[in-house]
């Protein structure tokens, strides 16, 4: 019975999308362009979200511990 | 809601609240605010014999943002199909020129209907549903289907039965088929037929019209009265009569189109008062009396203030003994257009003069129509003897326009009648008052569920706010499956984030009616998400009080 409550809590935010997006109103053809648009930009997004910002934070980190700090690093 | 009066000096002191939404928390205890408190050293709690109370709250940030978003989306894949016709990859519904004017002036200008052709058609199927029995508390629907995404339809031949009525102004149920109440309108059916064939100042008055003329004069407290064909005529035929150049008129915001064209075709100059805004309105009347006309700075010839009873977008009332005392002090006509209220409001239906305590001598100019609550069609102006005499010689419609068929004027004394109980029963007054009773619980059940809700919480007209472009074909189809009729209403009669589903609560709804409205209400509520009120009990349940006074 749990995956049924899963797979009506999956239909309800696939309906959420659908209606805040105002592609509900749009024929299928319309959709499924629209779908694979957003789908596509937000994996683009995923994927440069992945590569680089782990890198950056980590240098932001480093950069303002200097500034405040002022101690040696050790190179670890 | 919790509704404080404050005990003071000794009597009691009714305030003037209203609700806004400026603070975030702990607002239900504290009063709104109380506007304009001195005004001339009379306090505006004086005014009012009874408290006020409206809603106009206004969504989270987040909802605004996602209905222009919406509307973006929708306006790129209207450029996208637009493109798609204008190059013949597809098929053009729309009205075009032949090829043999493509060099003539363009006749049908494209971009003009953009939002019509490409978000109004997409859903078009919520509105001009034809049906077929009377628009009571319950209807048939006839079917149909599209093929082709909404340009054309067609009737399966089925109908859909008993769907419950959410969207007919019938407030006070008289728009029935029983045999027993339209016994007199058949025989006057019968006797005059249908047909008047003329005007008023031909050969088209009749003892009906006369009979009927003395009735509502009487119905409202006034010298006389006199009625018209048609409700929208009405207000646009006669205001040209009453002003012309010279004049100034000051007219709501929110105001009715029959009152706007009313307006336009005088040829007065207009000038827009933000709704219900009284500080608005004081203003533009001293910037009239004080500066005068524009260029040769005399004075106005008339100042006529055109309001309504109550505006049916936002249902919301009038703030009348303000205006009156307005109206007093800067010498002022009133024009007072009651298509909403009449019958509707007030402890015996008389409207918003009733509503208010206010004697109706008050008002210069009453109308009112017969279409709402009455179950008839046409309109009404009343007023002083003097007034409605000048009328029946100078109203365009008094001159060119057909007068009311006898069979619907006997519907409406027959009607009126009730509602004075001059028929010998008191069915008019059970029916105000379940009207009354219906209205305060529909709105009290609809606030408890944590939907935004606009206007006073005496009118019933109760519009539902949906904000996404999405949401108003998706809320009337799922309410259709359900059996509920509802009218959903977007952009041009709207502004564009505020898209919203107007219930119209009538005397002839059963609980039983209102609570499966309501469950089905509920239950889209949380299935398309549009609880957003943020002041509800479903939202802080540990703030309200258990016990509660009223029914």
């Amino acid at each position: 019975m749990d995956v049924k409550r899963v797979k009506d809590n999956i239909y309800w935010l696939y309906y959420q999308y659908l209606l805040i997006t105002c592609s509900y109103v749009l024929e299928p053809w319309e959709q499924s362009m629209f779908h694979t648009i957003t789908v596509t930009v937000f994996a683009m997004v995923v994927y440069t979200a992945y590569v680089f910002v782990p890198i950056h934070v980590r240098l932001a980190l480093e950069f303002f511990s200097q500034i405040f700090g002022g101690q040696p690093e050790s190179s670890v | 809601m919790a509704n404080p009066s404050a005990v003071c000096n000794g009597h009691l002191h009714h305030h003037h609240q209203k609700q806004n939404n400026l603070l975030k928390s702990g607002i239900y205890k504290k009063n709104g605010i109380t506007k304009g408190m001195k005004k001339n050293g009379i306090s505006n709690g004086t005014l009012y014999k009874k408290t006020f109370i409206e809603h106009f709250e206004q969504a989270p940030m987040y909802v605004a943002v996602l209905t222009f978003l919406g509307f973006g989306v929708g306006t790129v894949f209207g450029y996208l199909r637009d493109f798609m016709r204008a190059w013949g990859l597809e098929k053009r519904n729309v009205a075009t020129e032949r090829e043999q004017q493509k060099d003539f002036v363009p006749l049908y200008q494209d971009f003009e209907n953009f939002y019509t052709r490409n978000l109004y058609m997409r859903i078009r199927d919520n509105w001009n549903r034809p049906i077929c029995s009377v628009p009571g508390p319950q209807f048939d629907l006839m079917e149909r289907v599209t093929d082709d995404y909404n340009w054309t339809f067609r009737f399966t031949g089925r109908t859909i039965k008993n769907v419950i009525n959410m969207g007919s102004y019938n407030y006070l149920g008289f728009a029935e088929t029983d045999v027993n109440a339209l016994k007199t309108v058949t025989i006057e059916l019968e006797k005059y037929g249908t047909g008047i064939c003329s005007t008023r100042q031909e050969m088209g008055t009749l003892d009906k019209h006369v009979e009927l003329e003395q009735l509502v004069a009487k119905f409202l407290g006034v010298e006389d009265a006199m009625v018209f064909g048609m409700g929208f005529a009405t207000n646009s035929m006669n205001i040209p009569a009453l002003v012309g150049k010279g004049c100034l008129i000051l007219s709501d915001e929110l105001n009715h189109t029959s009152l706007v064209l009313g307006a336009r075709l005088s040829g007065a100059t207009i000038r827009i008062f933000k709704h219900n805004n009284m500080q608005s309105l004081e203003n533009l009347l001293r910037d009239a009396i004080i500066y005068g006309q524009p260029r040769s700075r005399r004075a106005w010839r008339k100042i006529l203030i055109l309001v309504e009873g109550i505006y049916s977008m936002e249902g919301s009332i009038v703030h009348l003994p303000e205006i009156v005392s307005l109206k007093k002090k800067y010498k002022a006509y009133l024009y007072l257009d009651e298509a909403h209220s009449i019958g509707a409001v007030g402890a015996t239906g008389r409207g918003v003069v009733e509503y208010f305590g206010m004697s109706p001598d008050d008002v210069d100019v009453l109308m009112g129509t017969f279409t709402k609550s009455f179950g008839a069609a046409g309109g009404y102006i009343a007023g002083k003897k003097d007034l409605v005499d000048f009328l029946r010689t100078h109203s365009h419609s008094a001159v060119y326009a057909t007068s009311m068929c006898p069979p619907v004027a006997e519907q409406i004394i027959r009607a009126m009648k009730c509602l004075m109980g001059l028929d010998g029963t008191t069915q008019g007054l059970q029916r105000v008052r379940q009207l009354g009773k219906n209205t305060r619980y529909f709105r009290r059940r609809l606030h408890e569920m944590g939907f935004i809700i606009y206007g006073n919480d005496d009118s019933p007209v109760v519009p539902l706010l949906l904000y996404m472009p999405g949401k108003i074909g998706a809320f009337a189809r799922r309410m259709l499956e359900k059996n509920i009729g509802v009218v959903v209403v977007g952009f041009p009669a709207t502004p564009i984030t505020e898209s919203r589903a107007r219930f119209c609560v009538s005397a002839a709804h059963t609980r039983e009616m209102l609570d499966t409205v309501l469950n089905a209400l509920d239950e889209l509520g949380d299935f398309l998400h549009l609880k957003y009120s943020r002041y509800s009990k479903s939202s802080h349940p540990e703030l309200y009080e258990e016990t509660r006074l009223e029914d």
